[in-house]
């Protein structure tokens, strides 16, 4: 439990503490508890395609079904785990930050399931197509570069990695950005005409990025203000003991 | 992989299906015929009834009796339940299972069709009366999407030829330009969203004179043998079936015989995209999508596109001498 967290803790979650007379130790357990539920609850869009593709309720065309679907939760899981920061910060519930490795990761791998279901159901190692469409087709070109880069999030997303890159990890995670970026433009880029699916997703990360930027700059600001006013209390000080002030 | 295309001059065999309704409806034609058989009546056998039928009869009617025709594939056919719920309709909505979910706002009886431009016989035609003098037939066609996909579809229609006939078009008309039905009411796709109009409407499409009344390209009033569904077009539609989908206009209300090109939505949505000519060519590709091959609904490996959908034998003649990646 990182420090703070019972006293911020969601009033609900805390009453339902007290109903169960655990009051020390219970909002941890919870903690925990919730851990696996989520992780459970991550799965349940593949669990859901598995037993759609299984009753063959996938339509007429599963095999772009397939693919449609495990794009849209890679996108998905990508905006949820960008939400993560802005989140916690306007909640201020900081526990929030343990389980954004698993969502990276879940978006990570639903856009393998996409990968791997256009590389194997849509062309079935069609390595020639394959190459064609890498670069000859502007969205495939963004979706395959969008995936390249995951890739080294996902391999550095260990505690071990966190601790060897230091300062280096944060600045290696925010291809986070260009990546939601990328994801977006692959989307729009393969609709015929009807963008508002795309633009859906797209706001939703403006928004997420625009949450980022205001509180960046509130804090630039922040620090500019507070900065202003040290250094006018310096200033008055230095006046006072100059004896020019009262 | 090689798809055999029958010339028009092969007979066509009888046993290609594996639909219930389809042989149910089978069954009952043979039974049918073999009651007629005592009065003689075995043309309806032997594919060269002009028959009559009444396609004004609600969604899922019979339409009976057809025709067969030597043009149809021996192919596979795809489900009824996958010919109707997997459309491109986007007067319904942009998803493929839109128009199956959307579409019965759509009143397809009354239904007039105005005539006008290059012709003797311009006017509002009531669409029954339209129909009535054509024998209906059946013709199971490949139809290719630009999406790279395809299904065998059996229409139930009739040539466009012996419509455009009736109409005597004059010695200025070179196209007919068609329109689909504009009504928000019914077709509620057509209303903008926050992102605008997904198409300009209403929906516009256009032949060439002699494409128009090559006898490839039929009015489809139904498919399996039914009145056509709404979501495929209802109450007609065209089937142009060398041609990508988009260009086998749904839900006809006006046809005009023109001098010059039309314009055609797809083409005005995104000219570098999609030609006024579309026919299915595996040589020339869309900026998205490789054109050489297609998934054939139901099979998992994709299958080589053919040139002009496997119906170059019969149309390739209609394009001699013009460079087809400029004309796409
Ligand atoms: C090797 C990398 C990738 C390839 C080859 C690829 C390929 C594709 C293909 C073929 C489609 C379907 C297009 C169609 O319906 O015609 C698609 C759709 C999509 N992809 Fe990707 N993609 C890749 C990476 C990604 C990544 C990394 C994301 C997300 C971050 C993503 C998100 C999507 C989304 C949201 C759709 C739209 C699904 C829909 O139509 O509902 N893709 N992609």
């Amino acid at each position: 439990m990182p420090p703070g967290a019972p006293a911020v803790f969601p009033s609900i979650l805390s009453s339902m503490v007290v109903i169960r007379g655990d009051s020390v130790t219970a909002p941890q357990r919870l903690l925990w508890l919730l851990k696996p539920t989520l992780f459970l609850a991550c799965l349940a869009p593949l669990a859901l395609l598995a037993w759609d593709a299984w009753s063959a309720n996938l339509g007429a065309n599963p095999i772009t079904a397939i693919i449609a679907r495990n794009g849209r939760w890679a996108l998905r899981f990508l905006l949820i785990t960008l939400a993560i920061t802005p989140a916690r910060r306007l909640s201020g519930w900081t526990w929030l930050i343990r389980y954004r490795r698993m969502l990276g990761l879940f978006a990570f791998t639903y856009a393998c399931l996409h990968a791997a279901s256009y590389l194997v159901l849509d062309q079935f190692f069609a390595w020639r197509m394959i190459l064609e469409d890498v670069t000859k087709r502007p969205y495939i070109t963004i979706g395959a570069t969008a995936f390249t880069l995951l890739v080294p999030l996902a391999v550095t997303s260990t505690k071990k990695m966190i601790r060897r890159l230091g300062k280096r990890w944060l600045q290696l995670h925010r291809l986070i950005y260009v990546i939601g970026f990328l994801g977006v433009l692959h989307f729009l880029l393969l609709v015929k005409s009807d963008i508002s699916s795309p633009a859906k997703y797209g706001a939703i990360l403006l928004l997420l990025l625009g949450i980022r930027a205001w509180t960046w700059w509130g804090r630039a600001m922040m620090e500019w203000a507070t900065g202003a006013l040290a250094a006018a209390r310096r200033g008055l000080l230095l006046r006072r003991r100059a004896g020019v002030a009262k | 992989m090689l798809i055999k295309v029958r010339k028009p001059s092969e007979v066509r065999s009888s046993e290609i299906t594996d639909e219930k309704l389809f042989w149910d409806r089978r069954r009952f034609l043979r039974g049918a015929a073999l009651a007629a058989a005592a009065a003689s009546a075995t043309p309806l056998l032997l594919g060269s009834a002009a028959a009559r039928a009444d396609a004004s009869a609600p969604t899922g009617g019979k339409l009976e009796p057809l025709a067969k025709s030597p043009y149809s594939t021996s192919e596979k056919l795809n489900a009824y339940k996958d010919i109707t719920t997997y459309n491109n309709f986007y007067e319904f909505g942009t998803d493929k299972g839109d128009p199956a979910s959307h579409a019965g706002s759509l009143k397809a009886r009354p239904w007039t069709i105005k005539v006008s431009g290059e012709c003797e016989k311009p006017g509002v035609y009531d669409l029954d009366d339209l129909i009535k003098p054509n024998a209906l037939e059946e013709r199971i066609y490949r139809l290719r999407c630009v999406e790279a996909w395809s299904m065998v579809i059996p229409w139930v229609g009739f040539p466009l030829k012996e419509v455009v006939k009736r109409f005597g078009p004059t010695s200025k008309a070179k196209y007919i330009a068609f329109e689909t039905l504009l009504d928000a009411a019914q077709m509620p796709g057509q209303r903008p969203s926050l992102f605008g109009s997904v198409l300009e409407w209403p929906y516009r499409e256009g032949l060439r004179l002699d494409e128009a009344t090559h006898p490839l390209t039929i009015l489809s009033v139904g498919l399996y043998g039914k009145v056509l569904p709404n979501q495929n077009g209802a109450p007609i539609r065209l089937v142009v079936p060398w041609k990508y989908g988009f260009k086998s206009i749904k839900s006809i209300v006006a046809m005009r015989f023109i001098e010059q090109p039309p314009p055609t939505s797809w083409n005005m949505q995104a000219p570098q995209e999609y030609g006024f000519y579309s026919n299915v060519n595996p040589n020339v590709d869309h900026p998205r999508w490789s054109q050489k091959r297609e998934r054939r609904l139901g099979e998992f490996l994709k299958r080589p596109t053919l040139m002009f959908n496997g119906y170059g034998d019969e149309v390739a003649k209609l394009y001699s001498g013009m460079d087809l990646t400029k004309n796409y």
